[in-house]
């Protein structure tokens, strides 16, 4: 209970700090100081310090099942596990708001950490453009989200933690997300400051780099851990569903490896200023527009109950203020301070950068107009009707081929100006590029010329990247992602083209085949475990070299709250995963049994982790040439 | 101002200005309304050709018997963990004293001892309540969650449908269509 006062009262004493540090930043600015005082950095450290405080407190009533706090409560219970009783402090609105806090004013304390070399006037721009954010969060939370409100009577037992969230992946998966997510505010407040500070240049490219590989780096694994989870837990096996959830995640992203390949170019070449900026922008109010959409419930989605319309316009109006600023600031300082050398392309890395640009862009919109068009379609027509994966597919597929295509040959190109030779190397690569495609088309019986470019063009790419690796001056932050990336976009396409499954209503003993395999339904058990009930199903695989795998699906059903959820049974192998689930049927005595193929999945997940490696060895590779 | 006049002389930001708020406004419209639909009413004949099991006897029966020998039928989804269901029963209660509506209850994912432990406490509004411990019959009906409500005629339209606990609004609404 003291604990809640004393997590409360550092959030108001936070609030106070940030408020001190934007008039002491704008004093200081104003009397055009050369050096930060210490005192605006130990300002700014002591921000941070309450909302760890006031975080730590939350996480502390979550584990001590402390139910006078009305968070605690409605989202906890004294049988959870340790681990998903802290888990369970951001599996909330009002848990994850205080996490967003926490990272937000974390990259602020890191960015006057890092920019120590950067001109002075810059860094307290940045710092109060931050404290902007800072602040309105602040009051969010205060107003309409506060984690620590009490309840009266304290009660004895909380309503628990949905089941669906119990799990370890989904534990760890929003605060990751949320460093890349919340990551993106420090590039906003940057971009802003640089504009005004007339600093727009390759230094400030350097500096600004390293927050944006940060970002990306925790955006693509928060991501990569929303699909384990959706994977394992959902039960479908699939892995991504263009739900808008997941869609305001993929946007942000997007624009930021937009953000990402210009900024390159602005360290080296001086050229799209004003584009990065424009994308820093971006892919900060894309984060707002997904904390928005997420939180206020706009999405019809079965998380979003209980919630209070003040909290939506809330965040609704504080994004368009920040917009809105961005957008003064911008068209005022526009042309002022932008002197850059004239923009003629000729085949060069540059052109390649402007065109990886526009595809991601029009990916972007994409998504963008899938997420939100249903919504806008329903405020103006009152019309119902939900995009799914036959939009996304129909509309980004067919220009996956060009893009891959540019993403082969971009990175050997060079600066300013390529000559570009045709030799026996670059024709061996392409007749290999054929005879794979051909090979693996066959192989999965598509007879689809369409599916046949595809592969082309992911192979092609497969290739030139690993090609790269013959080169002088190896980039292997470049290397590792676009191998990365395009092992990613086989893999999803080997793996959708050649999943296979069967749906059988079968007793205990019965069997059934899946191609080469047979499937023995053994026994059924009941196990008890200290939060949930489950009934397991035995099942044994026998497959065509007569070696038995063994599957146990669960039911579980948790007492608090009281729900049935079904766990998968996966065997992973490095080509093919084996995904089973079982449905009880009310007074039956069989059991509704799904089983599937699902090849290469163990791929997806280790492309993306070779993505975000690429994206390490771009933060760590320091002081060398860095190309893209 | 030296902002406006920039934003005079370029059309470009002015579209995106123009853009911003009107994405602004509809956003908040959106907040705003959202729960209530009415669906086209051609188009929305509920599926009901499945077997339910009674909570009360567990009897097996055809959905199509259940909806039989009234002009409307009322199905709501509830559960005995779902909070906004507890506010809900009264509304329901009042539904049943003045309507002449069949009400049929879907019991999602519970367990019998809490439904009629919350039957008993806040009363049952029901003339019928059916089983659905795996959610599959609210997935037919095409039910995001619990609760939610549907007001269907004798040709298994679906007349109006309610996401989220009823309200004062929407049993006016009911009233008025079913009284009529």
């Amino acid at each position: 209970m003291i604990i809640s006062q004393l997590g409360y009262y550092s959030l108001i004493f936070g609030l106070l700090t940030s408020i001190f540090i934007f008039f002491n930043s704008s004093i200081q600015l104003k009397k055009n100081n050369l050096v930060i005082s210490d005192k605006t950095t130990g300002l700014i450290g002591f921000q941070f310090f309450f909302v760890f405080i006031s975080f730590i407190s939350l996480i502390y009533s979550f584990i001590i099942s402390d139910f006078s706090n009305e968070t605690v409560y409605n989202n906890s219970h004294t049988t959870k596990p340790l681990f998903y009783k802290i888990t369970g402090t951001w599996g909330n609105h009002e848990g994850s708001l205080l996490l967003w806090l926490l990272v937000l004013t974390g990259v602020l304390l890191g960015f006057i950490f890092k920019s120590r070399n950067e001109p002075n006037n810059y860094r307290l721009l940045t710092t109060l453009f931050h404290q902007i954010i800072v602040i309105g969060f602040f009051i969010f939370v205060l107003k309409t989200s506060n984690p620590f409100n009490e309840i009266f009577p304290v009660q004895t037992e909380g309503l628990g933690l949905n089941p669906i969230l119990q799990d370890p992946a989904l534990g760890i998966h929003p605060p990751i997300l949320y460093l890349g997510y919340v990551g993106t505010s420090i590039i906003f407040s940057a971009a802003l400051a640089s504009m005004i500070s007339n600093y727009v240049n390759k230094s400030w490219a350097k500096n600004i780099k390293f927050w944006i590989l940060f970002s990306w780096i925790f955006l693509t694994g928060g991501i990569l851990l929303g699909s384990i989870w959706a994977y394992y837990e959902l039960g479908w096996g699939g892995f991504w569903f263009w739900d808008p959830v997941e869609n305001v995640s993929l946007m942000p992203w997007l624009s930021l490896t937009a953000l990402l390949h210009c900024i390159v170019t602005l360290e080296k070449r001086e050229l799209f200023k004003k584009w990065t900026i424009v994308l820093c922008i971006i892919t900060f109010a894309l984060s707002m527009v997904g904390t928005f959409l997420v939180r206020s419930g706009i999405l019809n989605s079965v998380h979003t109950f209980a919630n209070d319309p003040s909290r939506g316009i809330y965040i609704l109006t504080f994004l368009l203020v920040l917009v809105l600023l961005s957008f003064v600031i911008f068209i005022i300082y526009e042309n002022k301070n932008f002197t850059q050398k004239s923009e003629i392309f000729t085949l060069s890395k540059e052109t390649a950068v402007l065109i990886n640009n526009w595809f991601i862009l029009y990916f972007l919109s994409v998504v963008l107009i899938g997420t939100i068009y249903p919504i806008f379609l329903d405020v103006i027509l009152d019309e119902q009707i939900s995009v799914g994966p036959p939009f996304y597919n129909k509309l980004i597929l067919p220009f996956l081929i060009p893009f891959v295509l540019f993403m082969s040959i971009g990175p050997s190109m060079k600066w300013i100006k390529t000559n570009f030779k045709f030799g026996a190397k670059s024709f061996f690569v392409i007749v290999f590029t054929m005879v794979l495609s051909f090979f693996t088309v066959y192989f999965i019986g598509e007879k689809n010329i369409f599916i046949l470019l595809l592969f082309i063009g992911f192979f092609y790419l497969l290739l030139k990247s690993l090609d790269q690796l013959r080169e002088k001056t190896k980039n292997f932050a470049q290397i590792f992602s676009h191998t990365g990336f395009s092992l990613l976009l086989i893999s999803i396409l080997l793996n959708s083209f050649s999943s296979r499954e069967i749906v059988k209503n079968i007793q205990v003993g019965e069997s059934f085949t899946l191609k080469n395999e047979k499937i023995i339904f053994k026994k059924i058990a009941i196990e008890k475990e200290k939060n949930y009930e489950s009934i397991v199903g035995f099942f044994e695989i026998l497959d065509d070299k007569n070696t038995i795998i063994n599957l146990q699906p669960e039911i579980r059903i948790y007492n608090e709250p009281e729900m049935a959820t079904s766990e998968a049974s996966i065997k992973t192998t490095l080509f093919k995963d084996r995904f089973i689930t079982i449905n009880i049927i009310k007074d039956q005595n069989f059991f509704n049994v799904r089983y599937q193929h699902k090849p290469f999945m163990i791929w997806i997940w280790i492309s993306t982790l070779i993505i975000m490696l690429g994206g390490m060895f771009a933060i760590f590779r320091k002081n060398k040439e860095v190309n893209i | 101002m030296q902002f406006l006049e920039k934003i005079k002389k370029s059309i470009f930001s002015l579209i995106i200005l123009i853009l911003l708020i009107i994405s602004f406004f509809v956003f908040k419209f959106a907040l705003q309304k959202e729960k209530i639909y009415s669906p086209k009413m051609s188009e929305n004949q509920i599926f009901t050709d499945f077997e339910v099991v009674g909570l009360i006897e567990e009897k097996q029966i055809n959905f199509n018997e259940v909806l039989t020998g009234k002009n409307f039928y009322l199905i709501n989804i509830w559960s005995s963990w779902c909070e906004p269901c507890k506010d809900e029963s009264e509304y329901l209660l009042e539904l049943k004293k003045n309507t002449p509506v069949m009400m049929i209850g879907i019991n999602y994912k519970d367990n019998k001892k809490n439904a009629l432990n919350f039957l008993k406490l806040y009363g049952n509004p029901f003339d019928q309540i059916f089983i659905d411990k795996q959610g599959t019959i609210s997935i037919n009906f095409g039910a995001y969650g619990v609760p939610e409500t549907f007001l269907i005629n004798e040709e298994n339209k679906v007349l109006k449908k309610y996401i989220g606990p009823l309200n004062d609004e929407d049993v006016y609404e009911i009233k008025k269509i079913t009284n009529n």
